[in-house]
């Protein structure tokens, strides 16, 4: 039953804002219960309408089951309960050491909510990447907005009736809609905005914040490399690669691999490895699998196909290559030594075509990355722990993973955010409380105790004690200055 | 200009090149260079206090407790504990990615900017240049052109102390701003006002960088006076000092205005009058302990800001402006219109509004209606009161029975909220502020989980439901056969 589509006009913003603000100063989201309660819902939402975000899935994205249980519900369902289990944690205090420089007094921290909120959603993962963001946002005791993407029109529809049946609406709203409801809502001043998506639309989001001077959370994207040693497990490097790309939303994910790094000694071997796991997986029609994700819509598929089109590139296809335009779909795709500058080496692929950029030794990776825009992750494939080491000190990235491809997002004790291109700030887990909480510092001070050399009139003798105590020891001028020598 | 544009793209090619070479990476480099901070304020004490005494009239005394001490000790507690905030944080992953190993490091955003201000032009150039040197980056520093001797010393002094590959300064105004601002930096770090805060941060926005902006707003201070009457000496000195005490009043965190209930006001007023008068004598022009205003711009801002004939009627103390030496007297107003523009900009100077309550829980409204200050201060004894303040309000910091003071704490974040600011600093958080967080995981390549990989079917997917849910049992109890797979 579809509804008659409601005008959302810059009025509607305006008064959508001050009702939640209204909300927030009544002091209705600041409650632990209130927060419990949000955070129980969500949960039953993860455990209720499994089946039906599934399915909004598969209509989007032709995703596959697994991937949307596990990547989208499960992810979800464990984010939840790790906020109800630890909140109560999180919004303690933290005592703060006082020094000799501040006694006597005590001092100590603690988490506000920014306010009222708003969290700008993706949809290559519709539901992880607005719900999680909502489960900080609601955690940390904001008011918030959730425009999911209307690139993914079905999740986008049952966010909005899952969130509107189940949240309390007098503080938690989703606006549906496309560049123009996103710009309303941007003109608004918000006390914080969340966005996910790509590093153009990151800049538009930071300069509008910036009228407000209002702090962002940009998760971001990038090219993120994978430098594979041929001092490895080659069968299990080769499979995670391959669940890590194809696996992952079809290659249509922040973290996925984008373009792989090794020695031309090495390439034939791990070609040879990936064609045969590749097969393993996804039989020898792969356009036929039921497993792997489509590419979301024609915009993205033209993109994609241009860049397999562009001279220089389309000869250099080892595997796969084939395109279904009416199904959209691309076959997994394996590139071999593409030109640096061409267009696939260049921007984000997002996409299931994976380049290949044989190196005469591995030591030359670093310096393909570092020539390049941060990305939000950076993989290395070896046993070799020293090189470990270094990629993991001198590599820049949001975050660095071994031996493994984009796990690291589902481990809430590890911040996940970008740096550079790829992104500021962080979340998951307690990072995501943190995210969308100011830390108030608070001081309590004495009214006992205060020595003249604190105040004027500053006479000379004042000065001498003041530089003696320094030269005595740095420590001391403070205890002078509060009163206790 | 052209030659400007040139200067700049220079250092920065040379910062980018020694932050590539690796050098500032090493933590012994990053120690040699704070030490020589700290050698630089100590070797030249009597010539910074000359310069800040020419720059704001700032008496030795204050410049050494609110800027050159300052400076000393962070450099001393940055010497001190650089190990070990370097060391990465370990952390705990769930069994189910047994045996990966999960740890977060802090790693330098690279070239940062550091863009300082007038009133503290010394402790506002090197306390962010320390952290920024601590995390391990190239920084170039531009100083305000409003205290043109701190600037010029900086600029002459640093080169002569630290390592002028990696740390530069610039002289200048808002022109070698605009031009400094075209360019990409890792991190930005600006102290100022909200009105330039909002323009620094559009042009960061065009190169996605990181900022952390340190602004203002009417910082008020509270005053229960029926609880802490006992101790009103204090109370009144305190206040005293934390108006006119530290550079008149222009400093981000000065009380800007008190709120008191109607009947205690006058007793207020009547003990700040001597107190001003103990600390700054019957003359304060003559007193050498009273900073002068920065500019004629700003004491012609000032004066407009008494000249509302709603104001001026409530002028109780001072109200005498010299435009030619720069002095604004102390001076106090008892209860300006709320709507006047004292009330709604931040003061910056000699000017302390008294704002009276009927009951002293109605400063909570008065304080909420404005926007988020950097410290709200509020002197009293009364725990239900603390907690209203707490929890209703919101500010960069809160300061119960003094004013100030939280500076110096560097246990705790100092920075804003809303209107004052972006992102906080001091102690370990100056450190943190100049950092990327980056997180590391390892995995193991010799375990592997085949339920990991396509083709799917039903096991694989009941694996992972229950792998992900951490039910090990039932896990386990599906591996062995003795569950069914959904």
């Amino acid at each position: 039953m579809a509804a008659a589509k409601k005008v959302f006009g810059a009025a509607e913003a305006s008064d959508l804002v001050n009702e939640l603000r209204r909300s927030f100063d009544d002091g209705v989201t600041r409650g632990y219960d209130w927060r419990i309660t949000q955070l129980k819902k969500l949960l039953v939402i993860c455990d209720n309408h499994e089946h039906e975000i599934v399915e909004a899935l598969r209509d989007d994205l032709g995703k596959p089951e697994l991937e949307s249980s596990v990547f989208e519900v499960a992810l979800l369902r464990n984010s939840c309960k790790l906020a109800l289990k630890q909140l109560k944690n999180w919004m303690a205090p933290d005592k703060a050491k006082t020094s000799l420089t501040t006694f006597p007094a005590s001092a100590e921290i603690v988490s506000e909510p920014l306010g009222v909120v708003l969290v700008i959603s993706a949809w290559n993962y519709p539901f992880l990447l607005s719900i999680d963001p909502v489960i900080g946002a609601i955690s940390a005791g904001n008011a918030v907005v959730l425009k999911p993407s209307e690139l993914a029109p079905a999740s986008s529809a049952l966010l909005a009736k899952l969130l509107e049946q189940y949240l309390d609406p007098s503080a938690v709203r989703v606006v549906e809609g496309n560049v123009n409801e996103t710009t309303l809502l941007l003109d608004q001043k918000w006390d914080k905005i969340f966005y996910t998506g790509s590093s153009k639309i990151g800049r538009v989001i930071m300069t509008a914040a910036a009228k407000h001077l209002t702090p962002v959370v940009l998760e971001l994207g990038g090219k993120s490399p994978v430098v594979v040693d041929s001092n490895t497990d080659l069968k299990v490097t080769v499979r995670r690669i391959i669940a890590g790309k194809w696996g992952c939303n079809n290659g249509q994910a922040c973290v996925s691999p984008d373009y792989i790094l090794t020695t031309k000694e090495f390439a034939p071997k791990l070609i040879d490895a990936m064609k045969h796991e590749l097969e393993t997986f996804y039989g020898k029609k792969p356009m036929d699998s039921k497993d792997m994700s489509r590419i979301v819509n024609s915009n993205h598929f033209d993109r994609l196909s241009k860049l397999l089109e562009e001279k220089e590139v389309s000869d250099k296809i080892v595997y796969g290559g084939d395109k279904d335009r009416e199904n959209l779909k691309i076959a997994p795709t394996i590139l071999l030594d593409v030109p640096l500058d061409s267009l696939i080496m260049s921007e984000e692929i997002f996409g299931p075509l994976l380049p290949i950029i044989t190196l005469n030794n591995l030591e030359e990776s670093f310096d393909v990355i570092h020539s390049r825009p941060k990305p939000l992750a950076a993989y290395l494939f070896t046993h070799n722990q020293k090189l470990k080491e270094r990629f993991a000190m001198t590599v820049s990235a949001g975050g660095i993973v071994v031996n493994d491809i984009a796990v690291h997002l589902a481990l809430h004790t590890l911040p996940f955010g970008g740096v550079g291109e790829s992104g500021m700030g962080a979340y998951h887990g307690k990072f995501s409380f943190d995210a969308f909480s100011h830390k108030k510092a608070v001081l309590y001070r004495s009214l006992f105790g205060d020595a003249p050399v604190r105040y004027p009139p500053y006479s000379r003798g004042k000065l001498r004690l003041l530089k003696a105590l320094v030269d005595s020891n740095i420590f001391n001028i403070f205890k002078v200055l509060l009163g206790l020598s | 200009m052209e030659a400007m544009k040139e200067t700049v793209e220079e250092s920065l090619r040379e910062m980018r090149d020694t932050f590539a070479s690796g050098r500032t990476r090493s933590l012994k480099w990053r120690k040699r260079q704070i030490t020589a901070i700290y050698e630089m304020v100590k070797d030249n004490e009597d010539k910074l206090c000359s310069v800040l005494f020419q720059d704001l009239g700032k008496h030795s005394t204050e410049a050494f407790r609110d800027e050159l001490g300052h400076v000393l000790r962070s450099a001393t507690v940055a010497i001190n504990c650089l190990d070990k905030w370097a060391v990465p944080k370990q952390s705990n992953l769930p069994l189910l990615f047994f045996p990966a190993k999960g740890k977060v490091i802090s790693e330098p955003y690279g070239t940062v900017l550091v863009l300082s201000s007038w009133n503290f032009p010394i402790s506002l150039s090197l306390d962010p240049l320390i952290g920024a040197i601590a995390a391990g980056n190239t920084v170039l520093l531009k100083s305000s052109e409003l205290s043109p001797n701190a600037s010029a010393f900086l600029a002459k002094t640093i080169p002569a102390y630290l390592d002028n590959k990696a740390i530069k300064v610039i002289e200048g105004g808002p022109d070698v701003a605009t031009i400094l601002l075209q360019h990409q930096w890792d991190k930005i770090f600006f102290t100022g006002s909200p009105k330039i805060g909002r323009i620094i941060m559009a042009a960061a926005a065009q190169h996605l960088t990181p900022v952390t902006l340190e602004l203002g707003g009417k910082c008020p201070t509270i005053v229960d006076y029926p609880t802490i009457s006992k101790n009103i000496k204090s109370v009144v000195k305190r206040i005293t000092g934390g108006k006119w005490g530290s550079c008149s009043g222009q400093a981000c965190i000065s009380v800007d205005y008190v709120l008191i209930e109607k009947s205690f006001a006058s007793s207020l007023i009547d003990m700040l009058k001597p107190t001003i008068r103990s600390f700054f004598g019957e003359n304060p022009k003559e007193s050498g302990c009273l900073s002068r205003i920065v500019s004629k711009q700003h004491v012609q801002r000032l004066s407009r800001l008494l000249n509302d004939p709603r104001v001026r009627a409530s002028i109780v103390y001072g109200g005498s402006i010299d435009e030619e030496n720069l002095y604004v007297e102390p001076t106090i107003l008892l209860d300006p219109p709320l709507d006047s523009e004292i009330m709604n900009e931040e003061i910056f100077g000699p000017i302390l509004p008294i704002i009276t309550v009927r009951d002293i829980q109605d400063s909570i409204g008065i304080i909420k209606s404005k926007a988020k200050p950097l410290a709200i201060y509020a002197f009293t004894n009364d725990e239900n009161l603390k907690t209203r303040i707490l929890s209703e309000t919101s500010s960069g910091s809160v300061t119960f029975n003094d004013v100030m003071i939280q500076y110096m704490c560097d246990a705790l974040p100092f920075g804003g909220v809303g209107e004052s600011g972006i992102g906080r600093y001091h102690g370990k958080y100056s450190f943190d502020c100049f950092s990327h967080e980056k997180a590391i995981m390892e995995g193991s390549l010799a375990m592997d989980l085949e339920a990991r990989y396509p083709p799917w079917n039903s096991f694989k997917l009941s694996f992972i439901r229950l792998a992900f849910s951490e039910a090990y049992f039932k896990l386990l109890l599906l591996m062995l056969g003795l569950k069914r797979s959904k």
